[in-house]
């Protein structure tokens, strides 16, 4: 349904996690000891039933597996690659207690979901139509995550995308190492096979069309529009500064050019800025230095992640605040204080990796709560407002698209039980 | 000193362990491998009027995803090859391995085929002689193999041909196919035999071919049970080995079979009466070389437990096997979890929950589950799904009662403690 251009640099990326073939899958699967009640399954933010499923690939029910992934996680082909499961359900496996390695619950996982999505099997049926419609805005995790599930209640939807491009940061974000522009679309293609799912691509909310429009001809509106654009620093106006989100979707779904860069500088401490430091080294630019104003053991993003960095062979200077750039028009050096500073890292590239705006407040005229350009919300995503809900990125602050979808289906039951009891947005 | 020596019914090994007549002692070259690596005796392949056996002989039984097969099962034959050659390499291996124990297995139909098979046997040089009364498949339906092993009376006339020939020792081999093995161990000794081997294999169906709906192992278009043996048949061999080894009236000794793989399990079957023990699947799984570790291990067990001699230990566990009317009804034990040990994978609270007596629940705020020792019976269910070792322990606890079997409250009264779990 949608192209992607064929010449994108994420392509030269290989899987940092190999796919298990039937053999391996077999063997890990069959370690596991099944554990009831078990931690995996509290450590997974939609709650997957892990146990169940990778006993279902030992006795070779793939399909079964599967279902029982897609049951609780649509998009569990993506988070099979995505989570960071290091943190999440690998790192609640009670083998680790035993000091015996831990069962990869991920790679288990990408088996029998990559099944899925090639072989097409279906496991969801939408609802019968019952006439209630609800609006969802951003075509990202949350959004897509909602929608089959309202799907399953019979509801129609309609997702309006700002971009030309549906998936949201699971299609323009990841990093291609662990999940490919053309991978996460496929499953998103499988995703939309339940029927019904309609898209209003191109289109913004808010200046395209009005927020309040949608209130007029739909019965509830989720909102799962992520965050804004890339903070700046003074001075960023320069050729060769980007901000990392928008350099990553660049290189994830068109191409960068690197070829008179030498020396690039990732600015920021946190899993974007981390990503951002193994693209540009995947990618080919021979020194990669992530400046952070904390230090390594401050630094927000994932540990396990950052080791791997590291022997890809990333520098890093701590405790140096960014203090500007050097270089007119185009970027040379950025100067930094800090315990090893003042000094000047050069860099033809820099990556502005110091978090995204937050767009919870352009929510306000239509009388809905938010905090620090958070939107307020309760355990569902029901805003101030009723009939209106907000998930992932927008309402989390930027968290993992496993949060996005476990959010989208959480608004989407309570989406269900409000409609049904007569409300309206 | 540890000597290893056995003495099976006169047939002396430098150890116990022994090759089971099978596809590994088919051929003189096999078995003179088998002896550098360690074995102390082989039962050579069944000899007989050589047969063609089919192509596709084997199955196996794997819980998922494993790789090491719980059962295994043939529906090969004896020997296909010509006695002639059998003969002289039984006589070419006795002449380079003069002490190891060769034992040739036998199955021919009439009292003049016994006469003169024996007879070329003990020319070749063999030790002793073993007479194969078990086989299930194939030999059967030819009025040999279990078909005599389940006839008490032919089983004691055959024996009885057998001795009146043979100048060497002779074990029976007997079939578990029966539904009591005492009745089958006592014929053989009535006819004479110096010792009884067993088990033979279990009549078995291995599996099914379910995309072709055809029994495994698949011959074209058809198959037929085999004989079932590997680890789990264990259990059943180390059974009929203790119901023979306690029983008053049978004297003769046994070599025990089934599903043996490592010294542990020879161990056990020494334990329950058995003099020698023999060995086949976890060969052909694995080859000669698992010999080593059973005679180290063998050796290790021994030191630890002060024998000196492997007969000190033939029959040590005997006296335990009893009736259950005599167990104490009164001895009680309940789980303890050791809390440290535990890392929290709640499956013996889904065991005792599903599968025992609702007693072990999910630790509240802790890692450990809880066990309500009120209720606890003692099942030993919850430290079987334990998958740290020692992690669980089923502790005794005291109570004022002294011992009393089932027998000692019906025949005199005895006070019996409280029931558990009956909630």
């Amino acid at each position: 349904m949608w192209k992607l251009p064929d010449a994108r640099s994420e392509s030269v990326f290989e899987d940092y996690k190999a796919p298990y073939d039937a053999q391996q899958a077999a063997a890990e699967a069959s370690r596991c000891l099944y554990c009831y009640d078990a931690p995996c399954i509290k450590a997974c933010p939609t709650g997957i039933d892990i146990p169940n499923f990778i006993r279902k690939i030992a006795t070779g029910n793939v399909q079964g597996s599967a279902r029982t992934i897609f049951s609780a996680n649509i998009l569990g082909a993506s988070c099979a690659c995505v989570c960071p499961v290091e943190v999440l359900c690998v790192g609640d496996c009670v083998y680790n207690a035993a000091g015996i390695p831990p069962i990869q619950i991920g790679r288990l996982q990408r088996y029998a979901t990559d099944q899925a999505v090639a072989a097409n099997w279906r496991f969801f049926e939408a609802g019968p139509d019952t006439g209630k419609r609800v609006a969802l805005v951003g075509a990202g995790p949350a959004s897509l995550s909602a929608a089959h599930e309202l799907r399953r209640h019979g509801h129609a939807v309609t997702i309006y995308e700002k971009g030309s491009v549906p998936g949201g940061l699971n299609v323009t974000g990841v990093a291609p190492y662990k999940l490919r522009a053309e991978d996460a679309m496929a499953e998103l293609e499988w995703v939309l096979g339940i029927g019904g799912i309609e898209f209003v691509m191109n289109t913004e909310i808010g200046r395209d069309r009005s927020w309040e429009s949608l209130a007029a001809d739909h019965d509830a509106v989720f909102v799962g529009i992520g965050l804004g654009p890339d903070r700046s620093l003074p001075g960023a106006a320069l050729g060769g500064v980007h901000g990392a989100v928008a350099w990553i979707e660049q290189m994830k779904l068109g191409l960068v050019d690197l070829s008179s860069v030498r020396d690039a500088v990732v600015i920021g401490g946190g899993n974007t800025a981390v990503d951002c430091v193994r693209e540009l080294l995947g990618l080919g630019v021979p020194g990669v230095t992530m400046v952070y104003r904390g230090t390594e053991a401050k630094m927000s993003g994932y540990a396990h992640e950052w080791d791997a960095a590291k022997k890809d062979g990333a520098r890093a200077l701590w405790n140096a605040a960014p203090a500007g750039f050097v270089g007119e028009p185009h970027v040379e050096g950025v100067r930094y204080t800090g315990t090893e500073g003042p000094g000047v890292v050069p860099a033809q590239l820099v990556l502005l990796a110091i978090g995204q705006s937050k767009l919870g407040d352009q929510l306000a005229p239509l009388g809905i709560r938010a905090e620090a350009g958070r939107v307020v919300t309760d355990a569902t995503g029901a805003t101030s407002r009723p009939g209106w809900y907000v998930g992932g990125d927008a309402a989390n602050g930027g968290k993992e698209v496993v949060n996005a979808v476990a959010e989208g289906k959480r608004a989407a039951t309570a989406i269900h039980a409000f409609i049904s009891g007569g409300g309206h947005a | 000193m540890l000597d290893l020596t056995t003495d099976t019914g006169g047939i002396i090994s430098p150890n116990p362990f022994w090759l089971a007549s099978a596809p590994p002692t088919n051929s003189g070259g096999q078995i003179e491998r088998a002896f550098d690596a360690g074995w102390g005796g082989a039962v050579w392949k069944t000899l007989g009027t050589p047969i063609q056996n089919v192509s596709s002989r084997f199955g196996a039984n794997k819980l998922y995803g494993n790789v090491e097969p719980l059962g295994f099962n043939n529906i090969e034959l004896i020997t296909d090859r010509p006695l002639e050659t059998n003969f002289r390499e039984i006589y070419e291996v006795k002449k380079k391995y003069p002490k190891n124990a060769v034992i040739v297995s036998l199955m021919v139909e009439t009292k003049e085929e016994w006469r003169e098979i024996i007879k070329r046997s003990i020319d070749a040089g063999a030790d002793g002689l073993e007479l194969n009364f078990g086989c299930p498949h194939g030999m059967c339906e030819r009025g040999m193999g279990s078909a005599v092993g389940q006839e008490p009376a032919v089983n004691e006339r055959i024996t009885g041909w057998v001795k009146e020939y043979s100048t060497i020792p002779v074990l029976v081999k007997l079939t578990p196919n029966v539904s009591n093995i005492l009745p089958h161990g006592m014929a053989a000794q009535r006819g004479g035999a110096d010792g009884v081997s067993l088990i033979n294999t279990i009549k078995s169906i291995i599996g099914v071919d379910i995309d072709r709906y055809v029994l495994e192992p698949r011959v074209a278009g058809l198959s037929t049970n085999g004989g079932y043996c590997g680890p789990a048949v264990k259990p059943i061999a180390l059974f009929m080995t203790g119901e023979l080894g306690r029983h008053p009236d049978f004297r003769i000794p046994i070599s025990g079979i089934g599903g043996i793989s490592t010294w542990r399990d020879a161990v056990e079957f020494l334990l329950l009466g058995a003099s020698s023990v023999q060995v086949c699947t976890a060969v052909m799984l694995h080859g000669y070389r698992i010999v080593e570790d059973m005679i180290e291990g063998l050796e290790t067990y021994m030191r630890t437990h002060q024998f000196e001699r492997v007969d000190q230990m033939v029959g040590r566990a005997l006296p335990s096997f009893s009736e259950w009317g005599n167990l104490d009804l009164n001895y009680d034990t309940v789980a303890k979890i050791d809390a440290n040990s535990c890392i929290g994978c709640n499956r013996c609270v889904v065991a005792c929950q599903d599968g025992a007596h609702q007693c072990i629940t999910v630790g509240v705020d802790v890692k450990a589950p809880l066990v309500d020792e009120s209720e606890c019976v003692g099942c030993n269910l919850c430290q079987i799904v334990c998958p740290v070792p020692d992690c669980i322990t089923m502790v005794p606890v005291e109570n004022s009662l002294p011992p009393a079997s089932w027998n000692d409250h019906v025949n005199h009264g005895a006070e019996l403690r409280m029931k558990k779990g009956v909630h």
